[in-house]
């Protein structure tokens, strides 16, 4: 199964990716390539298998719910592109 | 200096024959030599590097010192490495200092080993040539026209021209190991679970693990050894008692079993490639081995299913970066989305784009169970292949790569054939087993080959014994590019 410009647009816009009418072509031709190789997958029968998430099949472990961070808001706005009075700088959201 | 292992410099620098500052300088010197040819080494910081090494200098002379103490060591720009840039070889996060360190990072500081500086990566660890970094890509010390393998491919680099005794790497498909085997080096993924992923930025969770590289598989013990270690801060990392990788070397081979599967040696290998392999096995004969053919029936379907997790993993983890917290922000943009979607376009290059693109089409509605779940159902079918051949061997052994290093550019142009240079790897990090390649000849153009060794899950003690009593019988993991001789 192809995918079509369309899925193309839709998705680049789910994962917040702009592209152009031209990238998104040349996008849609290797995905197409690449999920033909991956539809190799769809020929096994996997009816009676478990999916396998984690190669130990640990399960996620659990900590008390406890403050264990220390408190470094300076030194981590510090990293962002945009910041006032401890807060992260965006375009206005709500007129 | 430069061709002394880790154990040899230890020992230097235990009876002052040198100081830490001296090896540092050393190193420090051979990169400003040898790196504009190679780009190997991204971000150097000689006034941390000497602080560290005169700290370690210090330690040593107030008698507290272990292996590593003033051991210099390049760390993959991967690792976050507190007051270092660390850009994942990303434009996205080309300012990005690191406000804390990478539990390995810590773990190798805490053994007083000296940051020398960051390595030159793939995108994201997103390649398997080092051509998606966003700084250029790595050169192969081999020859120049030549791509090192990827993503570790700096770190690699690094190590086959001898600027530096140690690295670090991480392996989400064969990230340590196709460059190791490209480069002509060792590198070590251990079993998934051991080192901590904390502070290495994520590509695929469920795949990604740091491992060691260096010139010998009795220095991939010694820096094992450090690397490793439980750490409650990845939900993943595994609560076991420490281990001493370096307690099996040594140890006979008389009747090691090397399992040989059919699917590692078809018409897909390079031919020369094919016979070094051979070569290497009937050298492990003559050690006292004997070999059992097995099959991994399912290896076909690694490079599918991995095609699917990886991405789906990778466009769930990269959706952090949104030029709000940290890394880059556009420069124009409209309302709060448009800045998010100029942000992502201009930081990311294009393998990462596609890769972000495959994850989100595959996880998006009316899909996951099709492709993610269906993935995941594979990886066991792959991991119980694996299962099934090691109760009739006690190793795997093949080729790590079906071809040694190739030209610079010559793949780029489609994803899929790049894909496929890690059909031999890949299936070792969705089963996540311990994998290891070493040195093992030259094909006729005088290029390195690697031979992968893998193991069933947490015996990468007596892997490295096995790649240990090789190396003490074979000399191959001695040899260096004549250009960086001196």
């Amino acid at each position: 199964m192809a995918l079509t410009l369309d899925d193309v647009r839709r998705v680049a816009q789910l994962a917040r990716l702009r592209q152009n009418d031209a990238q998104a072509q040349a996008m849609l031709e290797e995905l197409n390539r690449i999920f033909a190789l991956i539809g190799e997958m769809q020929a096994v029968d996997t009816s009676a298998v478990a999916a396998m998430s984690h190669p130990r099949d640990v399960a996620q472990r659990l900590r008390p719910d406890r403050v264990t961070e220390t408190d470094r808001r300076d030194a981590l706005l510090a990293l962002a592109p945009l910041s006032e009075a401890g807060l992260y700088l965006v375009p206005k959201v709500i007129e | 200096m430069f061709q002394l292992t880790i154990a040899e410099l230890s020992q230097r620098l235990a009876s002052r024959q040198c100081s830490s500052v001296e090896l540092a300088r050393h190193f420090l010197e051979r990169i400003a030599r040898f790196n504009a040819g190679l780009n190997a080494v991204i971000t150097l910081d000689a006034q941390r590097t000497l602080a560290a090494a005169a700290a370690a200098d210090a330690r040593i002379a107030a008698g507290k010192a272990v292996t590593l103490t003033g051991i210099p060591v390049l760390h993959k720009d991967i690792f976050c490495a507190r007051g270092w840039r660390t850009t994942c070889g990303s434009r996205m996060l080309e300012n990005f200092v690191a406000p804390y360190d990478a539990h390995v990072v810590a773990r190798l500081d805490a053994a007083g080993a000296v940051n020398l500086g960051k390595t030159n990566m793939d995108e994201f660890a997103m390649g398997s040539s080092n051509e998606s970094s966003y700084f250029g890509p790595v050169r192969n010390p081999w020859r120049a026209s030549l791509v090192p393998g990827g993503s570790s491919g700096g770190s690699a680099a690094s190590i086959a021209a001898r600027l530096a005794p140690a690295a670090t790497g991480t392996d989400t498909g064969g990230s340590i190991r196709q460059p190791a085997a490209l480069c002509g080096v060792c590198g070590l993924k251990p079993t998934y679970g051991i080192a901590s992923r904390y502070g290495m930025i994520a590509f695929a969770s469920s795949l990604d693990q740091a491992g060691p590289i260096a010139k010998s598989a009795h220095d991939l013990a010694l820096l094992l050894n450090a690397m490793v270690g439980f750490d409650a801060r990845d939900s993943t990392s595994l609560e076991r008692e420490p281990e001493d990788y370096t307690r099996a070397l040594g140890q006979p081979l008389q009747g090691l079993r090397i399992g040989l599967p059919k699917e590692f040696f078809s018409a897909g290998v390079q031919p020369d490639v094919a016979r070094a392999i051979e070569a290497a096995i009937a050298e492990y004969r003559r050690l006292g081995a004997n070999t059992v053919e097995v099959s991994l029936p399912n290896m076909g379907l690694s490079i599918p299913v991995y095609y699917v997790l990886a991405p789906a993993e990778a466009s769930s983890n990269l959706a952090r970066y949104d030029g709000v917290r940290y890394g880059h922000r556009a420069a124009e943009f409209g309302d709060l989305t448009d800045m998010y979607e100029r942000t992502r376009a201009e930081g990311f290059g294009a393998e990462v784009r596609r890769r972000i693109m495959i994850g989100t089409y595959v996880l998006s509605h009316g899909y996951y169970d099709a492709y993610y779940i269906k993935a995941q159902k594979i990886r066991r079918l792959i991991a119980a292949d694996f299962a099934a051949a090691f109760r009739r061997c006690d190793v795997i052994m093949g080729p790590t790569s079906p071809t040694t290093a190739f030209e610079l550019g010559s793949r780029t142009s489609d994803p899929v054939q790049m894909y496929l240079s890690d059909i031999y790897t890949i299936a070792v990090n969705l089963a996540g087993l311990p994998g290891l390649s070493i040195p093992a000849g030259f094909d006729a153009a005088g290029l390195p080959v690697g031979l992968q060794l893998i193991g069933d899950y947490f015996s990468e003690a007596r892997l490295l014994n096995y790649a240990h009593r090789f190396q003490g019988a074979t000399d191959w993991h001695g040899r260096m590019p004549q250009a960086f001789v001196e």
